[in-house]
Order: C-alpha cells, then structure tokens, then sequence
C-alpha cells in the first residue's frame, strides 16, 4: 500500500474542507418570483417635471437639498448626494419628462454580487444597503446594470447611496415612500407589483394614443419593482434599453454552479494522477528529494 | 526545541540578526524604491484619511480601476506560476522542475499576499473585511465571496508549501517534518482553489455584461482567465527565474544553474501548447460571437493587436525558439506574453471596461505610486527572504540525512 494511512487521513480532511465550502457556494440566487413584492408606478405622461420628488427625497433622506431648477444644465445622473432625479426630454411627442432612481430589481445583481449581503433585497420588494455589514468593495455598482448605489468617494467613511424605496424610515411602518406621498400629479403610484401592472396595461389600453405600448420594468432584467409607463419609446427618454431580459445573477449562476463539482472532483483526480505517476522506490518525503 | 535549535544560541539573538540588513545599501534598485515607497505611503495616508477620491480618478460609472485591474486580476494571473510549477513536480512527479519550486511558491505567496493587502487599500469601508469570513453574513451567492475565500485558503495553502524552507532557516528538525509532511495535501488543496478562483477573477465581470466591449466579453472569460493563468506565471517563472539567475547567483549551485536550461526548455513547450490552446478558444469565440462588424473599429484593432502581437506571436516564439534551442528567444517570448496578460486584464477590466463612456478613466499619477510601492515592498520582501532562507540556495545537510533515514525506514517497513 503506497498511500499511508496518515497521508490518506489528511488528504481526506483537506476533501472534507472543500466540500464543506462548496456547499455553501451552491447556494446561487434563489428566484423570489412566488412572493408579492411591492413597488412603484410611474407615470412619465403625469408627470410635469416639478421635481418635488427630489426635495422630498432629500429631506426625507438628510441629503443636500437639489439645486434650482434654473441652475441646471444637460442630463442629470443620480450621484452620491441625490438619490433621485428627474430630467427633461425633446421627444417626438414634445417635453416629456422622466424620474431616475434605483429599479429595485426582483433578482438584484447587486445583492447577488455583494459578500456580506449589505445589499439585500427586502420580501416586501425594496432593495436596501447596511452599512455595518458593506466593505465598501463596490462590486455592486461593477454589476447594477442601472448604474444605481453611488459610493461617496470623499469620505473616510464612505456609504452607498442609492434609493431604499423608504424602506426603513416610512414603508415598513405603513407609510408611502416620500416621493410617492408628496406627488402632486399622481404620477407615481405604490402598490403591489402584481397590481401595479394590471393599473398600468388599464392606462394603456384605455389610452392607446396617449401611451406607448410596453411597461418598462416588467421584463427589464428579470423584471424591477419601479415601473415605468411613458408617451414616447423608452430609448427616448434616456432609459437603458440595451438591458437583458433575464435577471443578471442567472449570468453568474452557471459558474457558481460549477465549483461544488470541482472540489469534489479534482482533488480526487490530482491524487489518483500523484498516485499514478510516483517512482515505485521512492515513497517517502515528497518535499525533498 | 525551536529556540535553542540554531547551534544553542537564543532564537531572539538568532532573529535581530537577520533582520539587519545584508548586502550593499547603495543600489539602483534601492535608490529607485526607497523614495517611491515613501511616497507611496504618504498617499495611503492620505487616501485613507480624506477618502479614495482623493487620489483616484474612480468615478460613479467606473468604481474599479488600476488597483482591482491591475494590482489584483493581472497580478493573481502572474502568481499562477505556482499552482502549475507544484502540479508538475508534486502530482506529476517531474523531479526536473524540483529546484524552482520554493522560489515559484515563494513568488506566488507574496503576489497573493501583497495583492490581498492592495485590495484592501480599495475597500472603502476595510473594517468590515473579516465579516464575508467571521461572521453571519455570508453572501454565498457572490463571486466574489468566493474569490475571497479562495484568496485567504490559498495564500495559508501556498504558506504550508513554504512553511519548510522557513522551518530549516530556524532550524527547527521537528517542525519541518510535520510541515513536509503536509506539503502534498496542501498542494492538492491549492491547485484546486487556484483552478477555481483564477477564473473565479473573470467570473466577476459576467455580471456586467453591457458594459465590457462585447470582443471582451463572453460567458467564457472564466474559462479564458484561467488558461491564460497557465501561460501567464510560468512566463513570470521564466522571467523571474532569468532576474535571480543574475542577481542571487551567489545562492545557486552549480548543478541548478546546468538544470536551469532544461527547465527553461521545459516551460516553454507548455507555453506553447497552452497559448495555442488559449487562442483557439478565443478565435471560437470571436466566430460564434458574430463580432465581425467590429473588427473594423478601434477598439476592433485594439483586439487583434493584442491576439496577434502578444497571443499569436509570442506562440510561434516559443514554438521557434525550443526549437531552435535558444534560450534569449524564450525569455523574448515570454516577456511578450506577459505583456499580452497585462494587455488582456486590462482591456477586460478597464479599457474595455465603459468603452462607450464619453470621459474614459486614466489612473492618477497617485495610483500608479501607490501601486508601484505594493510592487516594490514585495520585492523588498522577496530579496529579504531570498537572502536568509535556503529557496535558491541548498537546504541544510540536516535536512538530506532525515530524508535518507526515512527512506531507508520506509524501505524496511516494505521489506517486512
């Protein structure tokens, strides 16, 4: 027997190691599709583009208040200072308006992506950060095909800004988001996402001429909480249409599945081939020959 | 015992000892180094102290720059010269590579260690580090949970590979048998981790799909990372192995300097037929991507400069230069793969990373210092060990009579 019982016993815990951590990797993304997730409508042909969500949202969030509408310039971006914005478009229909934050993705590729599992997507749909657990690697906004958690890159203590849908400070108490209360247009709606579409295929189908035909946010990366209805085609109000339809993590899935097989088999292979390719007479001490 | 193993005087004595410097003070190398580190450690000051916007041009768009791009994904593909030099001597038995297996693994520890420590220089909120490995807050489903696992397993993996030339640097008989002993296992156990995080490094990117130049992206690039790590640290063996040729050749016997050209000749087929394996499949995936269109764009360019000058080229080098026995072509090629390596992280991580963004991402000349301290503390590092412990030089006679002894042991206990 060449394989002594002490090598035989060590490399059997080291086998032992790795199937107890490829285990635990085979935990890939769980599909959450059978919960009822609540979110937001919004409505692009409500809204008048007063930009009272963004003071709303900044009061409610401590954020510095946004800038007057006379002073701005161009496109705007949601950055680590305003969590939501609201920019104007020349379409082919005239001004439209369109509201900009987190989509609160059913299958977040930023949870996914996180290791501490800062980022998390809540039962009730809001995606939300914690920073006792966020390392601040920012791996989420590597992966956020919105563009969404912000990182303050001035602080020594930096957070990830992004929108919380009010998860914390109002909807786990039964209150609406900011945005959402203080809407005078009623351009955005809460509910739950299974209603939220049904109110919005009613709004376009009893106005035909008045809606483009697709709700965004429905099929847009495995389907987001945010949903958006709008007079013109998407693309014309600066929403990302080159956005796959199924859930980013399903893109990692197939690697992450790999890796319990590969830690069962390779270790398995590599001593059979060590085993296989050894000198007849030299048992011993491997390390120095 | 440990302490008085080293011919009865105190292991303290022992120790401050060799923490003195040996050797001229005064060269190119230190003068270069010393005042960059310096620099280098001012800017970690300052970045942690006003934030890492202070010295990084990272925005909202590009999060990931030099530090992740460079320091850690190209870096982690030069270490992977040790998981194939251990693979080679320890599972396939080659005994020919036997005597560059301390100096690879040494080389590989330090870049692991060096480049995890880089990676902490970019988290923005470093105290919670040990949470993805203490705590309640596994986020299994992240690449990136298992890359860092991967990382902190394999650096104490490659640690246990070393752990006996540290043993016979203090001297300590016992300490080095148990750790020998435990060589093979941790061998298995790194190749393993290696496989799977080497491409675990691509695997990171699969999530942003949209946002890497479609020659660059592909379900494949964990696949492609890890070829291409193959080719990448034994490149770095030969090269590094040319560097220490010249400047510790005080340490080297004679018998490694002779066997240093077969070995050298060795490497070199490998590089050859894992290159030819790694540019078959990226022209599989280049066909079956339908890319052509974009072949007649810049960054179209850009792709066949780095597979035709740093893949292809470098291929037929080696082919030519084995061939040819000639040993200045092989370091030729294998300095132009690595510059293929490099070329290719970066374009993946951040050239090609927001190709499309109208402001494009350009390191600050403060990330470039920062980056070159990590690079030459290792160095530092490397040279301090280098220079007490028997990684080049021969182990202590000590060591070869136990092995004769267990031989001889292990040969009774068969004949009985």
């Amino acid at each position: 027997m060449d394989l002594h019982r002490r090598d035989f016993f060590k490399v059997l815990g080291a086998t032992g190691i790795t199937l107890a951590v490829g285990k635990e990797l085979n935990a890939a993304p769980k599909s959450k599709n059978e919960m009822e997730f609540h979110g937001v409508l919004y409505d692009s042909a409500r809204c008048t583009g007063c930009r009272g969500c963004e003071y709303d949202c900044a009061e409610a969030n401590n954020l510095p208040e946004p800038i007057p509408t006379k002073q701005i310039k161009g496109l705007r971006k949601t950055d680590e200072a305003r969590r939501t914005v609201v920019n104007e478009f020349n379409t082919s229909k005239g001004k439209v308006y369109s509201k900009m934050q987190c989509m609160h993705c059913n299958e977040p590729a930023c949870a996914s992506a996180c290791l501490t599992q800062a980022m998390s997507k809540t039962k009730d749909g809001p995606v939300i950060w914690r920073g006792d657990k966020c390392m601040g690697c920012r791996y989420c906004m590597v992966s956020c095909p919105f563009d969404m958690p912000k990182f303050e890159y001035h602080s020594p203590n930096p957070k990830i800004q992004k929108c919380t849908m009010c998860f914390d400070t109002r909807v786990q108490k039964g209150e609406l988001p900011a945005c959402v209360e203080n809407c005078p247009n009623e351009a955005l709606t809460f509910g739950s996402r299974r209603e939220l579409i049904q109110e919005a295929r009613r709004r376009i189908y009893e106005k035909p001429d008045l809606y483009f035909d697709q709700i965004y946010g429905e099929h847009e990366a495995g389907g987001t909480c945010w949903l958006y209805i709008s007079p013109v085609p998407f693309s014309e109000i600066g929403m990302n249409t080159s956005i796959q339809k199924a859930s980013y993590p399903e893109l990692t899935k197939g690697f992450l599945y790999t890796v319990p097989s590969v830690f069962v088999l390779v270790p398995a292979l590599l001593l059979g081939v060590q085993q296989a390719t050894k000198k007849e007479n030299s048992t011993t001490d491997i390390e120095n020959e | 015992m440990i302490a008085t193993d080293n011919d009865g005087q105190p292991i303290w004595r022992f120790l401050l000892r060799e923490f003195k410097p040996k050797g001229k003070i005064l060269t190119p190398f230190n003068i270069i180094s010393v005042p960059i580190i310096i620099l280098g450690v001012i800017l970690i000051g300052f970045r942690f102290w006003k934030g890492i916007g202070a010295i990084t041009n990272l925005s909202q768009e590009i999060p990931w720059g030099l530090w992740i791009g460079f320091d850690v994904v190209t870096g982690v593909a030069f270490a992977g010269g040790a998981y194939v030099i251990t693979f080679m001597v320890y599972i396939l038995n080659m005994h020919k590579y036997h005597s560059i297996v301390r100096v690879t693994v040494l080389n590989g520890f330090l870049a692991y260690l060096f480049y995890a420590g880089a990676l902490l220089l970019d988290l923005g909120r470093p105290w919670n580090v040990i949470n993805p490995i203490i705590g309640n807050n596994f986020g299994v489903s992240s690449v990136l949970f298992l890359v860092a696992w991967h990382f902190l397993l394999y650096m104490i993996a490659q640690l246990i590979e070393f752990s006996p030339a540290i043993a016979e640097w203090l001297g300590a008989r016992r300490a080095h048998k148990i750790l020998s002993g435990m060589t093979l296992a941790a061998v298995i156990f790194g190749i393993t981790l290696s496989m799977l995080h080497q491409s675990g490094l691509g695997a990171l990117y699969l999530m942003a799909k949209e946002k890497i130049h479609p020659l660059w992206y592909s379900e494949f690039i964990p696949v492609m990372f890890f070829v291409s790590s193959i080719f990448a640290g034994l490149s770095m063996v030969i090269f590094e192995g040319s560097i220490s040729h010249k400047v510790f050749s005080d340490q080297i016997s004679t018998k490694s300097h002779q066997s240093q050209r077969g070995i050298i000749h060795g490497l070199a087929k490998i590089c050859t037929g894992t290159l030819f394996a790694y540019f078959f499949l990226q022209m599989l995936v280049f066909i079956h991507g339908k890319h052509w269109d974009l072949i007649n764009t810049p960054m179209g360019y850009w792709y066949l400069v780095e597979m035709i000058g740093f893949v292809l080229l470098p291929m037929m080098l080696f082919f030519y230069s084995y061939r040819t026995n000639s040993i200045l072509l092989i370091r030729v090629a294998a300095i132009l793969t690595m510059i293929g390596v490099v070329l290719n992280r970066l374009n993946v991580t951040i050239i090609g990373f927001r190709w499309d963004m109208p402001v494009r991402y350009v390191p600050s000349w403060m990330e470039i210092v920062v980056t070159l301290t990590v690079l030459f503390t290792e160095i530092w590092i490397f040279r301090w060990v280098i220079n007490r412990m028997p990684v080049l030089r021969e182990s202590p006679n000590w060591v070869n009579e136990e092995n004769k002894s267990q031989t001889a042991l292990a040969d009774d206990h068969r004949r009985a």
